[in-house]
């Protein structure tokens, strides 16, 4: 908890800074932890059921750990037609997860994401910040194992 | 440097364009999305190292351009060599040393990297002469591969800020409005409001202040348009809401990117922080007494906020639910104050504008459709990549001319434009023009611009059931139509795809829609219905097949099809073993395999393995 003064410390202490500086802490530790949550309700003056209701409506936020591997499946309609629902089948199947959830040793997350603007190379799937375009069926073992 | 005077940008542009003459040949490698997926990165890696290595006369390293998309991202990665348009496809950095070799050191091509005309096999060297080049015509594009997307210099090279001079110092905010209003620029966000009239509400409206935000959201899936100009071509974006603000009087802005848009977020703080330390934002710009601050404001992953009320919710920190309204943003926006808000396409057709004058752009295009609209033609079709066409082109020359045709040469079965407030489109429709009456008309719409083209084998209910999913979950919730109506709407086109349907559905269906569409709160609910209609109006009957005869003609619908291995072909080889990740598939080598029905889910991967076309679906 030691970083969130320095990421108060980038915003104007307003109700409007509220979504930034939550994006920031996600970033920070991956998922949004209860006492962060807390000081930030403090230090913007905005009730902690505000910051709730906003770290629950927003994709971008999570308030469970995430895996060492975020494994993100693009589900835009291009990939969709190009098989990405196999793909996602495939990765739930493989790590006995559904989307959205993290395996119990916190090594992968599988995600979906509404398109993300790659369309051309879809069916497209993004690990960590790396993308692979044209992804096959049969490529998520090579997936897990790191590509 | 700061520039303090128009007189001085023009200075500054000359002295630029001298340097940049100075340069005998140039290396523009496309940075776009889908060249960055396919490892463009590396290639400019590369570069360097090789160019560094080699150190060639008469060659500077800045002559090295990263450019955002060049648009044909089916060849990428792209490299084009100017001042001739050399452009090499699908390039690898093993590749790199032999570009700088023979194109750079001496002038010579790689045929082996040059583009193959698909009709006739012929190798294309330039391209202005690709088809996919040669029919467009780019205005809201026009710098996206041209120039390098980090550097401000360039865009002032190819006469940037130059509209924003004159519209300070030449012009008063209602000439700026007055020749907005005479271009007929409509929203290129979708709903094709006019422009115009949008800045002249809000410039007469009393309260204040007033602000100018832009929406680059984009959360239509298969869209890219707005991400490419964001990361290709900011300062465009910048030049025209600067130019919008000071026709409306708002001394204060916002751009709105959506979470997934990192690159877009990183290059727009870039291109502001350039544009501020030259006195194009900020404090007294160009010496012309007015103020404009702007910030990039990132979204948090919802799709809803791309509608306008959620998204200045979401600006203030919010929850991004939309509110009714009674009263419009111009009025009543961000922080209840009069507010401009336009898209990122919209914003980089202004600075043209105000330069070539309103009359100009209103000459192209069509008469109640004016200037260009950019596209992303994506799916079955060849040619993938980023368009801009006048409006009223047709259909079937943006598929077939530009995209080159359906992929492998299969069937055309229908275009999806609109994202999910859009519809499918069928054969018949191919020869309409495009602009927003006539596809609205059609029961699509325009949209942001997302152009998805269909084969045979695509299923159209399982289309309309994926957009269903998707408004599903990005529904706000806030209002009951919305929120439960399209749940149930899903649920039956669920119940149809899996062959459990029945006529009285499709009627019960009809009649959801139209509630869905009457009552709810925002376009998401309103347009939500949409993609079902369009499909039971063009495609009434493969609905029929799947609830008569319990099939799914394209083969698609899991619960109506089964993957069986023909015997006659399997040699026994094995190979779809390891790929079934449910392990239905059992056999020994060299004997015919076989496919357990209970545990098979249909995925089909054991069918991408086989080599032998051994696996067939039923």
């Amino acid at each position: 908890m030691s970083k969130l003064p320095e990421i108060f410390g980038r915003y104007p202490q307003t109700p409007q800074s509220l979504i930034a500086v939550l994006q920031d802490i996600q970033k920070e530790f991956n998922f949004l932890p209860c006492d962060a949550l807390k000081q930030t309700a403090e230090y913007l003056s905005v009730p902690m059921s505000k910051v709730f209701s906003v770290s629950t409506f927003y994709n971008a936020f999570s308030l469970n750990p995430k895996g060492d591997r975020v494994i993100r499946v693009c589900m835009g309609t291009t990939c969709h037609i190009r098989g990405a629902g196999q793909i996602l089948e495939q990765l739930e199947t493989r790590l006995n997860i559904k989307s959205g959830e993290t395996t119990p040793d916190l090594k992968f997350t599988v995600e979906v994401v509404n398109c993300v603007g790659a369309c051309a190379m879809a069916p497209v799937v993004i690990v960590n910040e790396k993308y692979y375009g044209s992804v096959k069926v049969t490529a998520t073992k090579k997936l897990l194992k790191g590509g | 440097m700061r520039v303090n005077k128009p007189a001085q940008l023009t200075k500054l542009r000359k002295e630029l364009v001298a340097a940049e003459k100075k340069h005998a040949k140039k290396i523009m490698v496309c940075c776009g999305p889908g060249c960055l997926a396919n490892g463009a990165a590396r290639i400019v890696e590369e570069l360097h190292k090789v160019l560094k290595k080699k150190r060639i006369k008469g060659f500077k390293v800045e002559a090295l351009k990263e450019t955002g998309c060049h648009g044909f991202c089916q060849q990428g990665p792209m490299v084009v060599i100017e001042p001739k348009g050399t452009f090499y496809t699908h390039v690898k950095p093993k590749d790199v040393e032999k570009i700088v070799d023979m194109s750079i050191r001496k002038d010579e091509t790689i045929k082996r990297l040059l583009y193959d005309d698909p009709s006739n096999g012929h190798k294309i060297e330039r391209y202005h002469d690709i088809p996919f080049y040669a029919r467009q015509q780019r205005i809201a594009l026009r710098n996206l591969g041209q120039i390098d997307q980090y550097k401000i210099e360039e865009y002032i090279v190819v006469g940037g800020y130059k509209a924003l001079a004159k519209a300070l110092t030449k012009m008063r905010p209602e000439d700026i409005v007055a020749e907005v209003t005479t271009s007929g620029l409509r929203g290129r966000g979708g709903a094709g409001f006019a422009a115009g009239r949008k800045w002249s509400t809000c410039a007469k409206a009393e309260d204040t202040p007033h602000y100018v935000i832009c929406n680059g959201d984009e959360g239509d899936p298969g869209a890219f348009m707005d991400r490419s100009i964001m990361e290709g071509d900011p300062h465009s974006v910048l030049e025209g809401m600067v130019i919008a603000a000071f026709a409306v009087g708002a001394h204060e802005g916002y751009i709105y990117v959506r979470e997934e848009y990192p690159l877009a977020v990183e290059n727009l703080k870039l291109a502001i922080q350039q544009a501020t330390e030259y006195g194009f934002l900020g404090e007294n710009i160009l010496g012309s007494g007015f103020d404009f601050t702007l910030k990039v404001s990132r979204g948090g992953g919802a799709f809803v906020c791309g509608e306008s009320s959620a998204l200045m919710k979401s600006i203030a920190g919010e929850v991004g639910e939309p509110r009714a309204k009674y009263v419009r943003s111009v009025l009543k926006g961000y922080l209840d104050k009069p507010t401009v808000l336009n898209n990122v396409e919209s914003y980089a057709n202004v600075p043209v504008i105000i330069d070539k004058g309103g009359k100009w752009f209103a000459g192209i295009g069509t008469k109640k459709s004016t200037g260009t609209k950019a596209f992303s033609l994506v799916g079955k079709v060849r040619n993938t990549g980023l368009i801009e066409v006048p409006m009223g082109t047709t259909l079937r020359e943006i598929i077939y001319e530009i995209g080159g045709g359906i992929l492998d040469d299969r069937p055309f079965k229908a275009v999806q434009t609109g994202g999910p407030s859009g519809g499918c489109l069928p054969e018949d429709k191919l020869d309409l023009p495009v602009d927003f009456d006539t596809l609205t008309e059609a029961y699509s719409m325009m949209g942001s611009g997302g152009m998805i083209v269909m084969d045979d084998q695509t299923c159209v209910v399982d289309v309309a059931k994926y957009f269903l999913a998707f408004l599903v979950e990005e529904s706000c919730g806030k209002c009951v139509p919305c929120r439960e109506g399209l749940f149930q709407l899903h649920g039956l086109v669920q119940k149809i795809c899996d062959g459990q349907g029945s006529e009285e559905d499709l009627e019960k269906m009809e009649k959801l829609s139209d509630v869905i569409m009457a009552a709810s709160l925002c376009g998401l609910g309103k347009s939500g219905p949409n993609p079902f209609i369009s499909t039971l109006r063009y495609f009434r009957d493969e609905y029929l097949v799947h609830i008569r005869d319990k099939k799914c003609p394209a083969k698609v619908c899991r619960e109506l099809i089964r993957f069986d291995i023909i015997d006659e072909m399997c040699d026994g080889c094995m190979a779809c073993l390891p790929a079934c990740a449910f392990d239905a598939i059992t056999g020994k080598k060299k004997k015919v395999h076989v496919i357990d029905q209970d545990k098979c889910t249909k995925c089909g991967a054991c069918k991408v393995v086989c080599t032998r076309d051994a696996i067939e679906v039923l």
